[in-house]
């Protein structure tokens, strides 16, 4: 059954994240593993996918859900494919990012932390500094940094994103 | 301009191993396998050398390297990369333009420590760009034996291991970190004991961010003598600045610990449209905010930044001209530890929603003076009762801000709007 909820290709992925560690600490292997089948998922997590983590790792589904819920990387609700993160701690915040999240609100017809109807954009309502502060304003895409931006810009970036 | 932890930066493919080689890396791994250097001697010359640790604590690099328990077999090294501290971005471009120096240093740590295995811990965020890069030269690293088993026939074994994390402010605290590592949620253990009693699996582990981690093949390839002089005055050696805020031309500088803020500011072409300099966070948004006449001759370096009463952190630089309001600032700081306290020790959890939620009534027009006084309550009763720093860090700010620009929140409070318009 397990096998039918993790593909092959993701099993194998897990196996070699399992190798970087001490063969008795299979918990170590859990985060970076919860990133490879969200990717498969779609951008995220459900009860399903975090037993059969568990039960592929020999550890406790709590152990797994612990992690799950930790850290902010982890969606345990379906969000929209491409997922938006604007900086917007005061590096950022000093250069005028609270517009970028406004435009881009008002751009998908969206607020903060949702997704659009057509489920093509998720627009994170980001907490962290994203480290690239001399940057500012700058958004993540996908884990893609776009830095120094203007309303031009986001316009080229988004408009540039595929359907599918 | 002096070069230590960004030498590969302007060159053509700056994260090749054949860039790297080229400009002498690997050549201290190289020497000391052949001459079989003694351990203690290499800890010696990071500790003579006054590294200090670039991630915020400033502490002994050497120093630390010798607190590791001899009796283990087992031992780790671990290398922070997970930069997010706000207001500093330079392990970024370390990792993406010269990720070799990484791994050199930490193989030279890890040598010194005696562990036969170095994880380095990138943040989460950092998927899209430098952990491919780190993989990509970690292979490379593999395919040339600097790595691996019975590194260049010197009967020397060690492995270099990339982790990636998956968004947690908290987890760049170090205990946190080895939680993290061992698969659990990111909060800090009480110390002692410390990590290099018992750190990793329970096993000794020294954990370095990775900037520090970045210099040490340079300061073993050039000497002692060499590194220290490379700082102004009475600071030795060197620190990537990140220059952030209102600037012409926010950027990343490697200066001589020592530097006057003002060379920096120069460096960034002043302040963005010539406006006036009002306040400066030197060090990451953790440390102390100081008006910018007190900040503009201190040299950037411990002591002196000590004395003008904040500190050099992380080297993130926060810069803001006359034109900004410090309660929407300060607002904004407080709403990050808020969303970052791992919720652990209670002063942290609920200090740091009273901070957050005091800050919005304000900026909402419904404080008013008994507010300012909660402010600083509440900081009070936060600071030095956690297990980690990160109450502290949600504290100082808090502390500071009133301070420095009292006049500012009590116009705010009394006439319900900002004092800048």
């Amino acid at each position: 059954m397990i096998h039918d909820i993790l593909s092959e290709n993701v099993r194998k992925e897990i196996d070699s994240i399992r190798s970087k560690f001490p063969h008795d600490k299979n918990k170590s292997s859990i985060i970076e593993s919860l990133l490879i089948i969200q990717h498969e998922n779609r951008g995220y997590l459900n009860e399903e996918l975090i037993g059969a983590l568990a039960e592929y790792l020999n550890v406790q589904k709590i152990d797994v859900y612990e992690v799950a819920t930790f850290y902010s990387m982890f969606n345990l609700k379906p969000v929209g494919k491409n997922t938006i993160s604007v900086c917007t701690n005061v590096s950022c915040m000093l250069r005028n990012s609270d517009q970028i999240v406004e435009y881009i609100e008002k751009k998908l017809k969206i607020k903060i932390g949702q997704s659009t109807k057509d489920n093509k954009f998720y627009l994170k309502d980001e907490m962290e500094c994203l480290a690239a502060c001399n940057g500012a304003p700058m958004m993540q895409v996908n884990h893609v940094n776009y830095e120094n931006l203007t309303f031009e810009k986001i316009d080229k970036i988004l408009d540039g994103i595929k359907d599918d | 301009m002096i070069k230590v932890c960004t030498q590969t930066f302007d060159h053509k493919d700056p994260s090749s191993i054949q860039t790297y080689t080229k400009l002498g890396g690997y050549s201290a791994w190289r020497e000391i396998l052949n001459q079989q250097t003694p351990k203690s001697q290499v800890i010696g010359v990071i500790k003579d050398s006054q590294l200090k640790g670039k991630g915020g604590a400033g502490f002994l690099t050497g120093l630390k390297w010798s607190f590791i328990s001899p009796n283990e077999s087992q031992k780790y090294l671990v290398c922070n990369s997970d930069e997010s501290e706000p207001g500093t971005c330079k392990d970024r471009d370390i990792l993406r333009y010269n990720p070799h120096s990484v791994i050199e240093g930490m193989l030279i740590a890890c040598y010194a420590i005696g562990a036969s295995v170095g994880y380095n811990y990138l943040r989460g965020e950092f998927i899209g760009d430098q952990w491919k890069v780190t993989n990509n030269a970690i292979k490379e690293a593999y395919e040339h034996n600097f790595i691996g088993d019975n590194i260049l026939g010197s009967n020397v074994s060690i492995d270099i291991i990339p982790l990636i994390g998956a968004g947690a402010y908290i987890v760049g605290e170090e205990t946190a970190m080895l939680e993290s590592i061992e698969g659990k949620r990111g909060m800090p253990r009480i110390k002692p004991p410390f990590p290099a009693v018992q750190g990793l699996y329970g096993k000794p582990t020294i954990i370095n961010n990775t900037e520090t981690i970045a210099s040490v093949p340079y300061i073993i390839k050039n000497g002692i003598d060499w590194y220290k002089n490379l700082g102004e005055g009475d600071a030795h050696g060197v620190k990537m600045f990140c220059m952030s805020g209102h600037l012409n031309k926010p950027k990343v500088i490697e200066a001589p610990l020592g530097t006057p803020f003002s060379k920096l500011l120069d460096e960034c072409n002043g302040i963005l449209n010539n406006k006036k300099l009002k306040a400066v966070i030197p060090g990451g948004s953790s440390v102390p905010v100081v008006k910018g006449e007190v900040i503009m001759d201190t040299p950037m370096d411990y002591e002196p930044l000590m004395k003008i009463g904040t500190m050099l952190g992380s080297g993130g630089v926060i810069v803001m001209d006359e034109t900004t309001c410090m309660v929407s600032v300060l607002e904004r700081i407080s709403r990050f530890y808020y969303a970052e306290s791992c919720g652990q020790c209670t002063p942290c959890r609920e200090g740091t929603g009273w901070l957050y939620k005091t800050l919005v009534k304000i900026r909402a027009g419904q404080g008013n003076q008994s507010d300012l006084d909660l402010l600083n309550r509440v900081a009070n009763q936060i600071e030095g009762h956690c297990i980690c720093a990160l109450g502290d860090a949600a504290a100082m700010p808090v502390k500071s801000f009133l301070t420095n620009f009292w006049d500012e929140f009590e116009y705010y409070v009394e006439k319900k709007q900002s004092m800048i318009i």
